[in-house]
């Protein structure tokens, strides 16, 4: 599997790309505060967020599209939240009777359903302005600078190196079972339910099993090349002039949106 | 796409600021935990283990298998991971899996990720783990049942975990939430408690001495057994209440303020329109849930016995 295949990030020069990856972060998790106490209803700061995410992508140079295309993934989970329409908690404006059910949709619902929509999908659009904008063993070190433990950011720097090998293997194992379990079309083929379960625990444990091995092998490797529990990078990633002006600006227009929501 | 999603990565947007807060707290707290006894306990090579083993679990994410109807069974991993690494490291290792998957894939929000950790990596831990401990010097086939159970209660646990907290935002109603999650969910946590039983019996075959070695670590001691027991009978008890009478709860969180935070418009109290969406949810979600365990309990009983036949023969 090529690597591209899970890394969104794309090798551009621009002044998102150029920023130091903590303002990024940063500025990533306070536009998601924003979002989140921003009063449902405030559809004007809600369009401003949305400008304010497209002059990012537009900086960015990836396309203003860039992050709307891929923000679908959030679909599935709105599912939950259609109930919030029929919430009691408001006054209902239609009731429909369809025999076995009644919906009655309430303003308050309805309100909160499409707050609830929009702050997904603008939240979710931000993440991957992040991520398409920066490498993730930059999104690391900037974790790394923000304070969080050294063992969990050492974690996930070999969780992601470490993702593409074993999904490599996982995907070898499950090749080899489809290579096995050949059938013919229309012929049910594979034994009972609790026999494919038990195939796959077992491909489970056998992935786990090398996983283990490896994971020997590697920090093996490690000590012979002298490694001293710290992984190091060549970026130092320090903040320049540019990094606390994009800083200023975001924090300043965030409450300013703030503003404009919360005054009627 | 390889890599694909499960239902209980809540992304951002759904919960409110006080109830993604809250959560981030208790996980902070916990992981904070974690941290302080894995970094005094064991020794840098644990970091390069757990970060692998962390990979492995979302690559294990990929292994699925067809159940019935064109689903498939799938793999959360969380108790395997603290069963096997111990709890302490299997919260750490859980957590980086939620963190990455919401950095990189997007799947689960930034602000409400505390919440996502909590419901996947804390709480199948603590049931998952809590649960195996207390069995840990019992036979082989009472082991393995055991740990079946524990995660398919940590994935209903993760489930009604999730849709209090999305209750608790005023995203969802309570009475639709609850059983439509935990009737999903009853399904996918068999899948997970087979491959779970599955994937530990084939590790006890091959490479005893891994989980020898876990069981003398330590950081799993008796108190897992406990906080293991309440929270699962927390689930228990509070699933078909939630279900048989959502008002009571709905009070309870009215006296706590959450329902206020939630919303910003003036309500009355009294107003309660009443969907009858499903019958009489109650009932029904009490009887599901006994009819699932029963399941549970049954296939799980067959699996042992035949990995205990296919062992012997």
């Amino acid at each position: 599997m090529h690597f591209h295949a899970f890394d969104q990030f794309h090798f551009r020069e621009s002044r998102i790309h150029n920023l130091d990856p903590r303002i990024k972060v940063i500025i990533t998790v306070a536009f998601i505060l924003s979002n989140a106490i921003l009063p449902d209803g405030s559809w004007p700061a809600f369009a401003l967020a949305w400008l304010l995410l497209l002059i990012g992508n537009d900086l960015a140079d990836i396309g203003l599209g860039f992050t709307f295309k891929r923000s679908f993934v959030v679909i599935p989970f709105t599912l939950v939240a259609v109930s919030a329409i029929f919430s009691p908690l408001g006054e209902p404006l239609v009731i429909w009777d369809l025999g076995f059910i009644t919906l009655a949709p309430t303003d308050f619902g309805l309100i909160r359903f499409f707050g609830i929509l929009i702050r997904s999908w603008l939240s979710v659009q931000m993440a991957i302005l992040l991520v398409a904008t920066t490498q993730f063993p930059d999104l690391i070190h900037a974790f790394e600078h923000l304070r969080l433990p050294r063992i969990l950011t050492t974690i996930i720097a070999f969780l992601y190196r470490y993702l593409f090998v074993l999904s490599n293997e996982a995907l070898r194992i499950i090749r080899a079972r489809d290579a096995r379990s050949a059938g013919l079309p229309g012929v049910k083929r594979g034994g009972s339910l609790n026999w494919r379960a038990k195939t796959t625990g077992n491909m489970v444990g056998q992935l786990f099993l090398r996983s283990y091995e490896r994971s020997d092998r590697i920090y093996n490797a490690m000590i012979s090349r002298g490694y001293t529990g710290h992984i190091r990078t060549f970026n130092p990633h320090e903040m320049g002039r540019e990094d606390w002006f994009v800083l200023g600006v975001s924090i300043f227009s965030l409450l300013l949106i703030q503003l404009v929501g919360w005054i009627r | 796409m390889l890599y694909s999603p499960v239902q209980l990565h809540i992304p951002d947007g759904f919960l409110t600021i006080v109830v993604s807060l809250l959560f981030w707290l208790a996980t902070v707290i916990m992981v904070g935990i974690a941290i302080s006894r894995t970094n005094r306990t064991l020794g840098e090579k644990q970091i390069p283990l757990m970060g692998i083993m962390a990979a492995f679990i979302f690559a294990a994410q990929m292994i699925n298998f067809p159940v019935a109807g064109g689903t498939s069974g799938h793999f959360l991993g969380g108790a395997l991971a603290s069963i096997v690494l111990g709890p302490w490291a299997g919260i750490l290792v859980m957590t980086a899996v939620v963190g990455v998957q919401a950095l990189l894939f997007q799947d689960g929000g930034l602000l409400v990720m505390g919440a996502n950790i909590f419901n996947m990596g804390i709480l199948t831990a603590v049931i998952g783990f809590g649960l195996y401990r207390l069995v840990i010097n019992q036979k082989r086939g009472v082991r393995l049942t055991v740990a079946g159970i524990g995660s398919w209660l940590a994935t209903m646990a993760a489930a009604l975990l999730t849709s209090l907290q999305l209750w608790l935002s005023s995203t969802t109603r309570l009475e639709i939430v609850v059983p439509a999650m935990l009737g999903v969910h009853a399904l996918i946590g068999i899948g997970e408690a087979m491959i779970t039983v599955a994937a530990l019996s084939f590790i006890e075959r091959t490479r005893p001495d891994l989980l020898d070695e876990r069981q003398s670590s330590p950081g799993g001691g008796k108190g897992w057994i406990f906080a293991g027991l309440a929270f699962s009978l927390f689930a228990l008890l509070i699933s078909p209440y939630a279900s048989a009478n959502p008002d009571g709860l709905e009070r309870v969180a009215q006296d706590l303020g959450f329902l206020e935070s939630g919303q910003n418009s003036p309500y009355n109290l009294l107003q309660d329109y009443s969907i009858p969406f499903f019958g009489d949810t109650g009932a029904s979600t009490i009887i599901a849930g006994i009819v699932g365990v029963v399941v549970v309990f049954g296939l799980l009983m067959l699996v042992g016995r035949n990995l205990r036949a296919s062992k012997e023969s």
